[in-house]
C-alpha cells in the first residue's frame, strides 16, 4: 500500500511538470454566428487575487474544437437547446403550467444566466439555475423534479444560457451570498483524494500547461453547459466538478449538494467579465 | 487497492499492448484488403484529391475531416487504426457542385486517415493524412 | 425507432440559377458502433445511420454510405447546384429499418 502512494505521489508531480511546447492561451477571437462577440479574455476580477487576466477555456482548444462553437448549425450542443425548447413550451404537471406559461419566450430569460448561482431570498440560500428549475417544477407546476445532472435539466439550462451569451458573467459575491462565496473559495484551495490536488494545483497554478495530452484550462465555467467530444453530451458544471474530484481520486459532492452549489458560485465569480458561452464545445 | 506484483505485471503488459497498437498499425491490413476491394488493385494516382484533417485531435471521438476530388465520382474514406477501416462513401450526383464534402468521424488510436476518390475514368487517387489521437489529462 | 432522432438541415433560402450552395445537414443519433460493451461485458449491438441522400427535385446531390465510424450525431456539408426553383429532400436510413427525411424548399431567380 505504502508503495502504491509513493507510486500515486509521482503521477501527480509528472502531470504537473511543463512537458510540451505550447503555453498559455492562444490568440484567436470567438464570435459565434458572425454576430455574438464573446469576450474570452478581460482583467480579472479583484477577488480572483491569484490571477491578472481571466481566460474562457476556448482559448486553451485546439483550431478545430473552437470551430464546432463558432457556428449554431456546428455545435452539437443545440441539439439539446432544441430539446429543451419543446419541453419549454410543454405543459407538465397538475398545475397545467408550462415553463412558457410565465415566462414567455426563452430569450426573456435574457441575463439570468449571468448572475447565477444568486442568493435567493425566500429560501434563505445562494441557489443554481439547476435549483430554480425544479423550484418551478415542483412549486409551481406540480411536476416531477428533474435530476439534477439529467439531460433534459442540462437541454434546459442550456437554452437559458443560449440566451445570454455574449452577456458578461456577472455574479454577485457580496451581502447574504458571502457566506457561501467563502466557503466556495477554501473548497477550492483545499487538496483532495490520494492525488491530493486543489482546483487552484491545477487551474490557477498550472493553466497553460500540458496535463499529458490536455492543454489545462483555468477551469472557468462561462461556457457551461458544454457539449463535450469525448462524451458528445452537454456536461452540467456539477458533473464537471464531480468528473475533476474523482480524478483526484477523493469521494465526490453530490451534484446539487450545498458545497458543490459554493464551489459553484465561487469558480463563476472568477469569470467575472467573461461573456455566458454555454452551450460550449470542449473536448 | 492492494498493488500486487501480479496486477503490477498485468497493468504492465497491457500498457505493452497499447504502445505496439500505436506503433505498428494492426488493422493496416484489413483496410490495405478493403482498398483493394474498392479498386480492384488498380494503380492510384495522387495530386487530384486534397484531404483535410487534424494534424493533432483533441479527442478521437469527433475529427472533423474534408476532402475535395474535383473530376470524382464517388470518394471512400477510410482509418486504417480503427477495428472496422470503412468510414464512408460519397457517391456524387448530377446536381452536386464539387466533389467535396466534410463529415467527423471516429478515430480509435493515432492512425492514417485515406481518401480514395473513384475519377470519373474509372482511374483511382489517393490522399492520406496521419491524425495524431489525444487522451484527457485525467481520463476524465 | 431509435429515440431522440431529429434531422436538421441548413439550406440558403434563395440563389442563382447555376450558383453554388452550401449545405449542412446533422441528424441527432447515437451511432452505436457495435464495438463497445456494456457494465456486463456484453456487446451493445449496433444500431447506427448507414445512408444519407440528398436530393434536389427528384435528381440526386449525393449518396452517403456511412460506417460505424461516423460520430454520434452525423455531420454532413457539400455543395449543390440547383437550376430552378424547387424542393431538397433529405433522407436518413436507419439500421432498424426507420426512414428519417426532411425537406427544404429554395427559391431560384
Amino acid at each position: 500500500m505504502k508503495k502504491t502512494t509513493i507510486a500515486i505521489g509521482l503521477v501527480a508531480v509528472l502531470i504537473l511538470v511543463p512537458g510540451l511546447a505550447m503555453s498559455g492561451p492562444d490568440d484567436d477571437s470567438l464570435t459565434i454566428n458572425g454576430e455574438i462577440s464573446i469576450v474570452t479574455e478581460t482583467e480579472a476580477p479583484a477577488h480572483a487575487e491569484n490571477l491578472s487576466t481571466i481566460y474562457s477555456g476556448w482559448r486553451f482548444r485546439s483550431d478545430e474544437t473552437q470551430a464546432f462553437q463558432m457556428d449554431d448549425f456546428e455545435n452539437p450542443g443545440m441539439i439539446g437547446v432544441e430539446n429543451a425548447m419543446v419541453n419549454w413550451e410543454t405543459v407538465d404537471g397538475s398545475a397545467g403550467e408550462s415553463c412558457a406559461g410565465c415566462h414567455g419566450a426563452p430569450e426573456d430569460m435574457a441575463g439570468v444566466r449571468a448572475v447565477y448561482p444568486k442568493w435567493n431570498e425566500e429560501k434563505g440560500e445562494v441557489t443554481t439555475l439547476e435549483v430554480e428549475v425544479n423550484n418551478c417544477r415542483e412549486n409551481r407546476m406540480g411536476a416531477e423534479k428533474w435530476k439534477y445532472t439529467g439531460g433534459d435539466m442540462t437541454d434546459m439550462v442550456a437554452l437559458i444560457s443560449s440566451v445570454s451569451r455574449g452577456m458578461p458573467v456577472n455574479v454577485a459575491i457580496d451581502g447574504p451570498a458571502k457566506e457561501t462565496w467563502e466557503q466556495g473559495k477554501e473548497l477550492y484551495y483545499t487538496r483532495t483524494g490520494q492525488l491530493e490536488l486543489s482546483c487552484a494545483n491545477c487551474h490557477e497554478d498550472s493553466y497553460g500547461l500540458m496535463i499529458r495530452a490536455d492543454h489545462l484550462s483555468q477551469g472557468q465555467i462561462n461556457g457551461f453547459p458544454t457539449y463535450r467530444l469525448k462524451n458528445t453530451k452537454l456536461n452540467s458544471v456539477h458533473a464537471r466538478f464531480k468528473g475533476c474530484v474523482r480524478d483526484t481520486r477523493a469521494q465526490t459532492f453530490k451534484p446539487g449538494s450545498p458545497e458543490f452549489i459554493a464551489l459553484e458560485l465561487y469558480v463563476a465569480s472568477r469569470g467575472n467579465g467573461l461573456s455566458v458561452e454555454g452551450p460550449s464545445v470542449r473536448n | 487497492m492492494e498493488m500486487t506484483r501480479r496486477k503490477l505485471l498485468a497493468l504492465g503488459s497491457g500498457t505493452f499492448v497499447l504502445a505496439t497498437l500505436s506503433s505498428l498499425p494492426a488493422f493496416a491490413t484489413l483496410t490495405d484488403d478493403a482498398i483493394a476491394a474498392l479498386t480492384g488493385g488498380a494503380d492510384m494516382g495522387e495530386g487530384a484529391i486534397t484531404l483535410t484533417a487534424p494534424e493533432i485531435a483533441e479527442n478521437g471521438n469527433t475529427v472533423p475531416i474534408a476532402f475535395d476530388a474535383p473530376g470524382a465520382a464517388e470518394v471512400t474514406l477510410f482509418a486504417d487504426g480503427n477495428p472496422v477501416p470503412n468510414v464512408a462513401t460519397f457517391k456524387f450526383g448530377p446536381l452536386s457542385a464539387s466533389r467535396s464534402a466534410s463529415t467527423r468521424i471516429r478515430l480509435a488510436t493515432t492512425q492514417n486517415v485515406v481518401a480514395i476518390a473513384k475519377m470519373e475514368d474509372g482511374s483511382f487517387q489517393m490522399a492520406k493524412a496521419n491524425v495524431k489521437v489525444t487522451i484527457g489529462g485525467c481520463g476524465g | 425507432m431509435a429515440s431522440g432522432v431529429k434531422p436538421r438541415v441548413k439550406v440558403p433560402k434563395k440563389a442563382a440559377a447555376g450558383e453554388t450552395i452550401t449545405i449542412k445537414t446533422l441528424i441527432s443519433h447515437k451511432m452505436e458502433s457495435g464495438q463497445r460493451k456494456d457494465d456486463d461485458g456484453n456487446v451493445i449491438p449496433r444500431s447506427i445511420i448507414n445512408r444519407f441522400t440528398a436530393d434536389f427535385n427528384g435528381e440526386n446531390v449525393i449518396d452517403v454510405v456511412l460506417e460505424p465510424a461516423v460520430s454520434t450525431n452525423p455531420y454532413f456539408q457539400f455543395e449543390a447546384v440547383v437550376p430552378e426553383s424547387g424542393e431538397f429532400k433529405f433522407t436518413w436510413y436507419d439500421d432498424d429499418g426507420s426512414v428519417y427525411d426532411t425537406a427544404k424548399k429554395i427559391t431560384v431567380s
